[in-house]
Parts: C-alpha cells; sequence; structure tokens
C-alpha cells in the first residue's frame, strides 16, 4: 500500500523503491476469519503479491536478516546489501505459539488450535466438520494482537454455527482472555460482554496463560487457575519480525517504538515503521493502517524536503464485528475516543450503525474483502476520511 | 481529577485512585497505597515498583508484565504472587503511574 501511494508521488528520476517481501503471496487475513465455518474456502484470501505493486519498483522475494541503522543499510538472509536513504518497515507481527510452554505440544492441530494463519484456520475448518460437543475455550495469550476483536467473532460465529447445525446445548463455551473484560474500552467492553452473557458463553478474565498441560487438556494461568478444555482455539503472543529484535530496533515484542502521530521511528530520522510492526497504542488492524498510511504519504514527502510533518494522526480504528446469524457491528474510535453507537459514515444516516447488530454491517464486512483487494492494496482513495470524526456518534454513560 | 490526601500528603488523583501527578509519588505514599489494597511492600515489590518509575520515565507510558519481565528480570509469575490477581493494574497503582492503556 505505502510502496503503491509512494511511487505515484516520488519522481522516479530522484527516487528508487526496493520491496523485500519474504512472500510472494499475499493474504487477505481478515478472511481467515471465516475458513473455520466453512465461509470461505482458503484458496480465496491468497493472491500472488506481485499484482499489487505498481510499476517502477524493486521487488526482491525473500527475508530481511538485519538493519544496521548506523550504515543506513539491511542485510538479506542472502547476505546480500541494500543501501537507503529512507526505510520503511511493515512487517506486522505474527502468531507465535512457540512462545507459551506447551502450545505446540501433542495436541497442537490435534484438540488446540489457532485460526490466525491459513494452515490453523483450514486445520480447525476440518476439526469443527467433525466435532461433536463438548467445552470450546476460545482463548488470547496476550495483548496486542492483530484483529483484537477477531476472538470475540470468532465466539459468536462459534455459538451460531452450533446453533445452526443443531448442537449448541452439547457445547460449552468459555471466552479466556488477560483482559478484565470481554473488550478493552468500557462500553464496548460491557456491550460485547453482554453479547457473550446473551450466548451464554462464560466469560473468564484477568487470565494470563502460563501453559497448556497436554495431559491434563488445560490452560494454567500464572495465579494458578486452570481451564479444561476439549476444543481449544487460541490466539498465540503476537510478536515482530524477529529481525527487528536482531537489528536492536524493537521493543520486548519486536515492535518498533515510533512517534504515535508520524511513525518515525523515535531512534532513527529516516527509519518508518507502518501497520502493526509499530507500537502504537491503537488496533493492530488493516483499517489502521490503511487510514495511517494515508497521512503517511503526506507527511513522507513533507519529510523528504526536510519540511516539518503536520499530518499527525489519531489512531483512528474502524472494524466490523461479526456477531453470528448473518448480523455485524461496526466500531469505530482512535486513541482518546472509545467506540461509541452512533451512525457510519454519515452522521445520522448512516447507513452503517456503530455498536449495533446488523444485517446491513454483516454485508459491509463481506464487501470489503472485495474493497481490500482491489481499492486498499493498490493505495486508492477511499471514501471514508482518516482521522476520525465525532459527527454521527452518540457519548454515552459509562 | 481530583485531590486526596493519602499519607498526610495531598495528592492528585483519577476517579479510579491512581496518582496524576509523577513527582507527586514517593515511598511513603507506595506503602499507604500499597496497604490501600492489602499489599504489604518488601525489597521485592520496590525493586518492580522502581523498575516501572524509571521506564515511564524514560518511556512515557507505564510498561507491561512483558515489559517488566524482560527488562527487569522479575518472572511473570513472581509478578503474580507479590501483586496478586491484577499484577499490571496494581503495579501502576502503587508506583502512581497511569492503569497501563489495555492495548486495544
Amino acid at each position: 500500500m505505502a510502496a503503491n501511494k509512494l511511487r505515484r508521488r516520488l519522481p522516479h528520476s530522484e527516487w528508487a523503491i526496493t520491496i523485500v517481501d519474504q512472500d510472494s503471496e499475499h493474504h487477505y487475513q481478515p478472511g481467515y476469519l471465516l475458513i473455520p465455518f466453512g465461509v470461505y474456502d482458503p484458496s480465496t484470501v491468497v493472491k500472488p503479491s506481485k499484482r499489487f505493486l505498481p510499476r517502477g519498483v524493486n521487488t526482491i522475494i525473500g527475508e530481511i536478516d538485519l538493519v544496521e541503522p548506523d550504515m543506513n543499510r539491511v542485510r538479506t538472509a542472502h547476505g546480500t546489501y541494500l543501501q537507503y536513504d529512507e526505510l520503511v518497515i511493515a512487517t506486522g507481527v505474527s502468531p507465535r505459539p512457540d512462545q507459551t510452554p506447551g502450545m505446540v505440544g501433542s495436541e497442537w492441530r490435534n484438540t488446540v488450535f489457532d485460526f490466525y494463519t491459513k494452515e490453523g484456520a483450514t486445520a480447525l475448518a476440518d476439526k469443527l466438520r467433525t466435532w461433536d460437543g463438548g467445552r470450546l475455550v476460545v482463548h488470547i495469550s496476550e495483548m496486542p494482537i492483530k484483529c483484537p476483536v477477531a476472538p470475540l467473532e470468532f465466539a459468536f460465529l462459534a455459538d451460531s454455527f452450533f446453533e445452526e447445525r443443531g448442537m449448541r446445548d452439547r457445547v460449552e463455551m468459555t471466552y479466556v482472555t488477560p483482559l478484565d473484560g470481554a473488550f478493552t474500552k468500557p462500553v464496548a467492553s460491557k456491550r460485547l460482554g453482554a453479547m457473550l452473557d446473551e450466548r451464554k458463553i462464560k466469560l473468564e478474565s484477568d487470565f494470563y496463560v502460563e501453559s497448556i498441560d497436554n495431559e491434563k487438556k488445560a490452560l494454567v494461568s500464572f495465579d494458578e487457575r486452570e481451564v479444561p478444555f476439549d476444543l481449544l482455539v487460541t490466539v498465540p503472543v503476537n510478536m515482530g519480525a524477529d529481525f527487528i529484535g536482531r537489528s536492536g530496533l524493537g521493543n520486548e515484542l519486536n515492535c518498533v517504538p515510533v512517534d504515535n502521530g508520524t511513525f518515525q521511528s523515535t531512534s532513527w530520522d529516516n527509519i518508518f515503521a507502518l501497520g502493526d510492526a509499530a507500537d502504537i497504542p491503537t488496533s493492530k488492524a488493516g483499517s489502521v493502517a490503511h487510514f495511517a498510511i494515508e497521512l503517511f504519504t503526506e507527511n513522507f514527502i513533507q519529510h523528504i524536503n526536510g519540511d516539518e510533518m503536520t499530518h499527525i494522526f489519531d489512531g483512528h480504528a474502524n472494524c466490523f464485528v461479526e456477531s453470528g446469524d448473518g448480523k455485524a457491528m461496526l466500531i469505530d474510535f482512535n486513541y482518546d475516543t472509545q467506540p461509541l453507537p452512533g451512525k457510519y459514515p454519515v452522521p445520522r444516516l448512516g447507513p452503517m450503525s456503530l455498536m449495533k447488530e446488523t444485517r446491513l454491517n454483516h454485508y459491509g464486512k463481506l464487501m470489503f474483502k472485495w474493497i481490500y483487494w482491489h481499492a486498499l492494496l493498490p493505495g486508492r482513495r477511499l471514501p471514508m476520511p482518516a482521522l476520525m470524526s465525532m459527527a454521527g456518534k452518540e457519548v454515552v454513560e459509562e | 481529577m481530583s485531590l486526596a490526601t493519602i499519607a498526610d500528603q495531598e495528592v492528585h488523583v483519577d476517579e479510579e485512585g491512581f496518582l496524576t501527578e509523577y513527582d507527586e509519588w514517593n515511598e511513603a505514599l507506595a506503602r499507604q497505597l500499597a496497604a490501600n489494597i492489602g499489599i504489604e511492600l518488601d525489597d521485592r515489590h520496590m525493586e518492580a515498583i522502581r523498575f516501572l518509575r524509571d521506564d515511564f520515565e524514560s518511556e512515557g507510558e507505564t510498561a507491561t508484565l512483558r515489559r517488566v519481565t524482560t527488562l527487569s528480570g522479575i518472572p511473570t509469575k513472581e509478578l503474580f504472587q507479590l501483586f496478586p490477581k491484577k499484577p499490571a493494574k496494581k503495579l501502576a497503582y502503587i508506583a502512581g503511574l497511569p492503569k497501563p492503556t489495555g492495548c486495544v
């Protein structure tokens, strides 16, 4: 997305752009959620990356070994050095089941699954097709994670899935989270907590997983609580790329500390980190990356011209939350404003409703896949403002 | 934000009782704050608290448990023993720092 935007704005005679991508495929990650329930076929969430890259950009498929910021160069895993004037890091975060003792044990992909990878989601789809019920535990290992609403959506969709198959009464569901409620922000947490309640999904909060006991088939917390399961769907710890850690550019989760408004590294003026790779305190979500990159492009032009960066990001995030039964709700928030009810994107008219489960929101979510491939990745402008607006939102008591 | 008197000192606190001014904190206050939530501070508690305060001073935000464990070397398990049930929140409360921003 950044390459597409920047290539259009930077003269070819002055700027060469090189992309190093470890993968020649691009995955539509929001689609993983719907694979376990048979809504999406795994093949539909993958396309070749090169289709989305603009002309006039050099592409290297391979891994990065190290960034040497004091030398302004990147070393690839093949040992090639790439010299840079400006470096943009957009390597995201990945699920790291290896970080929790016992997660990748004898039960991994047998009764312990993740759905944040295509392989995990596909394996879980196979499992769910034949599973005849028992204790289903949906679990978040540690915050922050990509798309923090996805595990809730998974729980809602699972409830609806079992209901449709006439086996809901044979499934006992528990939602286990390190947070002190269903979600982080008070109004949304209350609403989403009530939605768990309505679906008879038990909430186990403040649960920091220490390990998974494969023999007992139980999650074990640091304060010695145990949650037994017959089927565990977990979201492993999310971490940034290892090369960020090796290069001394990251925090304890290998995310790059940056200025929240401009994404400029707090240590190096010519390094920027976009999307999930940065440590900004907002959702690690595609919508955030999209809004952020609109502003980043303007800032970057100012930066290379030696001007002050004035397009300050507000942490704007916008997420569809699938709630099952063909409905979804929409939340819209930023660094300072928590998700509130109302209408979006046009005040009073919508057509989308904020914090309310509607069919239209669900269609919005499904439509997003098309928008993602055809507008978002190619870097086209979307008809929503990058900064959050209070227009159309109702302020409610917490 | 309002004023509260803790350990005979007048300090600024938010609606949940978290101190809002970094410089109003001292050890006597910390002992009283800890007592408010049933914790008697020993050296190991103080080590975690000092780490959190120093880290806040340089980073401008309250460290997560993972950060405390990674950088101070105090195991997460021990943090749960020192500050039972909600170590991140309790640590911040006693250290006179804002509640950690539950990452969104």
